[in-house]
């Protein structure tokens, strides 16, 4: 082929730019082409020829997903019901529209063997159940994968977990609250309005028994993950919030069942109902969010989750999951592939990019005898290697046991709402009892008006609007954090990162985005356009690289890929140094490429790891707000310098080893630093739990994300400025609730102390205090942040 | 006041019904996905 024949294929520029049919991305080529690959071509036949076109009109403003190959085996993980039947379960990423849903459901449903299938918008999950085999699971979900949907199978243990059982129970019991509550204060609302006089005695005793027959029930119902709560902080030895709730609550309702009894004219059902149904909100509230954090982790882990190729002595390939292998087991890892375990490579050379595991931005060559570990991901010609699972000494087993040992330091934080309540209870407590005694003592009462007088206090007293204070600060500010792509993982990350003065951020794939970008060539023109052209043949993250490098480039056709060396077009080769024949090497520590074309000199690319676009911004902003920034990276000093000086940050440390970095760490805080630890490698992990907060990008290594309280997606560091804006505002909430909370008992316990506070008075006092409460939590979605960052 | 006797029990009992039927749809797994059950309405079986 000539050079000539060659040039034919580069770009036509087409003036009227054409859309792909299937994910609405520019098409790159020919103007007559439809689709912008063979994935997308394929996804929309499938659409069309099962009569669902209506698909891509349901999406209105949003677009389906470009198709990528399934690299699972999904049999293991279908379970069998019943005779015939076998059930998955699936956490599918890109269903996120109720047109997803209807395509998921409508195209499986066309397959008589599947007798079941059920998709979940607000969970991402799809269930299914079908006849036959269970190798079946390939094809149905390969079916899902090929419209442009990437599934991952979500395990069934984890969904069924204690969490959601909860906050069920709790939704039941507010239900219950809800429902009794309404009804004795509309009886209550009348024996109020009675009280000049126009209600009657035997009327007035006939609405108090009908409300203690509906509110001790519902009391004793909906209030027992409050009893339970207090029991067992009693048992051990403690207090917290729930204990004088349950006090208050039960002590009201005796107190009014005697006042009832006895035909007295005060009775404080609906208070002791109300307030558990304010209480039960605050709980509510504050579990859910705590659920879908722990869900969306789940969610992460399960999408990062490969299965491995395993090689059986016979020289049979077959499909394993990650968890089940075993020492021994040798594995065929091809190129572009995570290794599933640490082993030693057999068979094969290539370069394998460990940034995940040691934080070294460059790739690093092996050949047989090498040492590999789980994380690491083959850049070049697949590999065998075979698994060396010394269970203790694995590199994950010794940094999941840094984190464990580093999170035990994290354990001591109390939330700001326990150590209140800590301090709070005794107070409670140690004030209605002065008040009964001073009545009943000093005051001559008999002992059920001094009782009456001191349940007012509980009452008055009881933490309602401390409950909801902070929940609803957190549920507020989860939501806005959740909408720029930021899910907080810990419920009281929002609290320590209000509080950091120092951070520390991690180099590889955290500063900058961790994978390669072309940044150096001597090619220009059409010798880049040519070499862009072969290169989109690969799927190697440097070829990959220097398409993303020229626009609009279009796949060269007869490109033959040598794994481990290059890509090869007639005469024109784009590969290694060696492969192209290039003797004229330089050695800066870039990854690289090289064109040979026959008659020129071999061209290189050079490539390196690129911060990210607004890193500079972004540590600038966190200076701006008072903080000292520092680098740490595991990398070598040069890279870590250069990347350092770009980013404008003056403190940097390279070539720690995970332990050095969580001592490090450590350290800080020792000197009484608050540290936010920001890393996405497998050897931040240790760091990320040493630190007073931690925060990790989506690409993290799934040990690293367990460390973290806060996850981000996306390529800008921006979302680190915003999470900590937000924790610094949520933080200035949580107190000024607090405060009004407090002012509120301030100011209503000498009344009750005083034995004035009527059940009617308590109601309102309570009620407002919580409106006010919530409306002030409010005003942190409702307004932009003081200071956004340009 | 004969009035009570009949509107009290009467308003408790469409109050309790309210109830029952809230907590029947909790446990039929009606709130399991209220984001998807809000756009599937709108789609019919073509």
């Amino acid at each position: 082929m000539t050079d000539a024949a060659f040039l034919s294929t580069a770009p036509p520029r087409t003036t009227a730019q054409t859309y792909c049919r299937h994910c609405g991305e520019p098409v790159r080529g020919r103007g007559d082409a439809e689709f912008c690959c063979a994935g997308c071509a394929s996804a929309h036949a499938i659409i069309g020829a099962a009569g669902l076109g209506a698909f891509y009109r349901r999406l209105e403003e949003r677009r389906a997903h470009k198709p990528a190959p399934l690299e699972t085996d999904f049999a293991p993980y279908a379970r069998a019901a019943g005779t015939s039947d076998y059930e998955l379960d699936l956490l599918v990423d890109g269903l996120d529209c109720a047109a997803c849903v209807w395509l998921l459901e409508s195209l499986l449903a066309r397959n008589p063997a599947i007798q079941r299938v059920r998709a979940h918008l607000s969970t991402r999950r799809l269930s299914l159940r079908w006849r036959g085999s269970a190798d079946g699971a390939n094809a149905h979900v390969g079916l899902v994968a090929a419209l442009g949907f990437r599934p991952a199978a979500y395990d069934v243990v984890t969904v069924a977990s204690d969490a959601d059982q909860e906050t069920r129970e709790l939704l039941r019991c507010l239900a219950v609250a809800g429902f009794a509550a309404a009804n004795v204060m509309l009886l209550s609302v009348a024996i109020w309005s009675g009280h000049d006089g126009s209600m009657g005695d035997a009327t007035r005793t006939l609405f108090h028994f009908i409300s203690a027959s509906i509110a001790l029930p519902a009391v004793a119902y909906a209030g027992r993950p409050f009893f339970r709560s207090a029991i067992s902080a009693a048992r051990a030895r403690r207090t917290n919030m729930d204990v004088p709730i349950s006090i208050g609550v039960t002590l009201a309702c005796l107190v009014s069942l005697h006042e009832t009894w006895s035909g007295q004219q005060h009775a404080y059902f609906d208070s002791a109902i109300t307030l558990l149904f304010f209480l039960l909100i605050g709980r509510y509230l504050e579990r859910r969010a705590r659920g879908r954090a722990r869900q969306a982790v789940r969610a992460l882990l399960a999408l990062s989750s490969r299965s491995a190729t395993v090689v059986a002595a016979d020289g049979t390939l077959s499909q394993r999951r990650v968890d089940q292998l075993d020492t021994g087991d040798v594995l065929l890892v091809a190129a572009g592939e995570r290794l599933g375990a640490d082993g030693v490579v057999i068979e094969g050379r290539s370069s394998l990019d460990a940034a995940l595991v040691s934080g070294e931005s460059l790739p690093q060559s092996v050949e047989p005898g090498a040492k590999v570990f789980a994380g690491m991901v083959n850049l070049g010609a697949s590999l065998r290697v075979k698994v060396t699972v010394a269970s203790q000494h694995t590199l994950l087993s010794e940094i999941v046991r840094l984190v464990e040992a580093a999170e035990h330091g994290r354990s001591r934080f109390v939330a700001i709402a326990d150590r209140v309540a800590r301090a709070y209870a005794p107070v409670v407590h140690a004030t209605a009892l002065l008040t009964f005694l001073g009545w009943l003592v000093l005051g001559g009462l008999p002992w059920d008006r001094s009782l009456l007088i001191a349940t007012a206090v509980l009452i008055i007293t009881c933490p309602c609007a401390l409950a909801l204070a902070v929940p609803v600060v957190q549920v507020v500010a989860s939501t806005r954090l959740l909408h720029r792509g930021v899910l907080l993982l810990s419920p009281t990350a929002l609290e320590r990162l209000a509080k950091i003065d120092h951070v520390v951020l991690d180099k590889t794939g955290t500063l900058t985005l961790g994978r390669p970008e072309l940044i150096e060539t001597n090619a220009h023109g059409e010798a880049l356009a040519a070499a862009a052209a072969i290169a989109a043949n690969s799927r190697h993250p440097l070829a990959q690289a220097l398409m993303r490098a020229v626009p609009d480039t279009v796949p060269a056709d007869g490109v033959v890929e040598h794994p481990g060396l290059g890509l090869q077009r007639g005469e024109v080769r784009l590969g290694s140094a060696r492969f192209c024949g290039a003797t004229n090497e330089i050695d800066d520590g870039h990854s690289e490429l090289w064109l040979a074309r026959p008659g020129e000199r071999p061209m290189r690319f050079a490539f390196a790891d690129r911060l990210r676009s607004d890193a500079r911004d972004a540590v600038e902003a966190l200076k701006r707000r008072g903080l000292t920034v520092e680098l740490l990276s595991g990398d070598r000093a040069v890279a870590v310098a250069r990347a350092a000086h770009e980013a404008g940050i003056e403190r940097w440390r390279a070539e720690t080893s995970p332990a050095a970095k969580a001592q490090y760490v450590a350290h800080l805080s020792k000197q009484g630093c608050r540290v936010l630890m920001v890393g996405d490698g497998l050897n931040d992990a240790p760091a990320l739990a040493a630190a007073g907060a931690s925060i990790s990008p989506t690409t993290a290594a799934e040990a690293t994300q367990n460390a973290a309280d806060a996850v981000f997606q996306g390529d800008a560091l921006q979302p680190v400025v915003e999470i900590l804006d937000v924790a610094r505002r949520a933080d200035r909430l949580v107190h000024q609730n607090l405060a009004l909370a407090l002012l509120y008992n301030l100011s209503a316990v000498p009344l009750a102390i005083l034995g004035v506070v009527t059940p009617l008075i308590a109601a309102v006092a309570m009620s407002s205090s919580s409106l006010l409460v919530i409306g002030n939590a409010l005003r942190l979605g409702a307004r932009p942040l003081a200071k956004e960052v340009r | 006041m004969d009035s009570l006797l009949i509107l009290v029990p009467a308003a408790l009992l469409l109050g309790v019904m309210a109830l029952v039927a809230f907590l029947w749809a909790l446990r039929n797994g009606q709130f399991d996905d209220p984001d998807g059950a809000a756009g599937r309405i709108l789609f019919d079986d073509d």
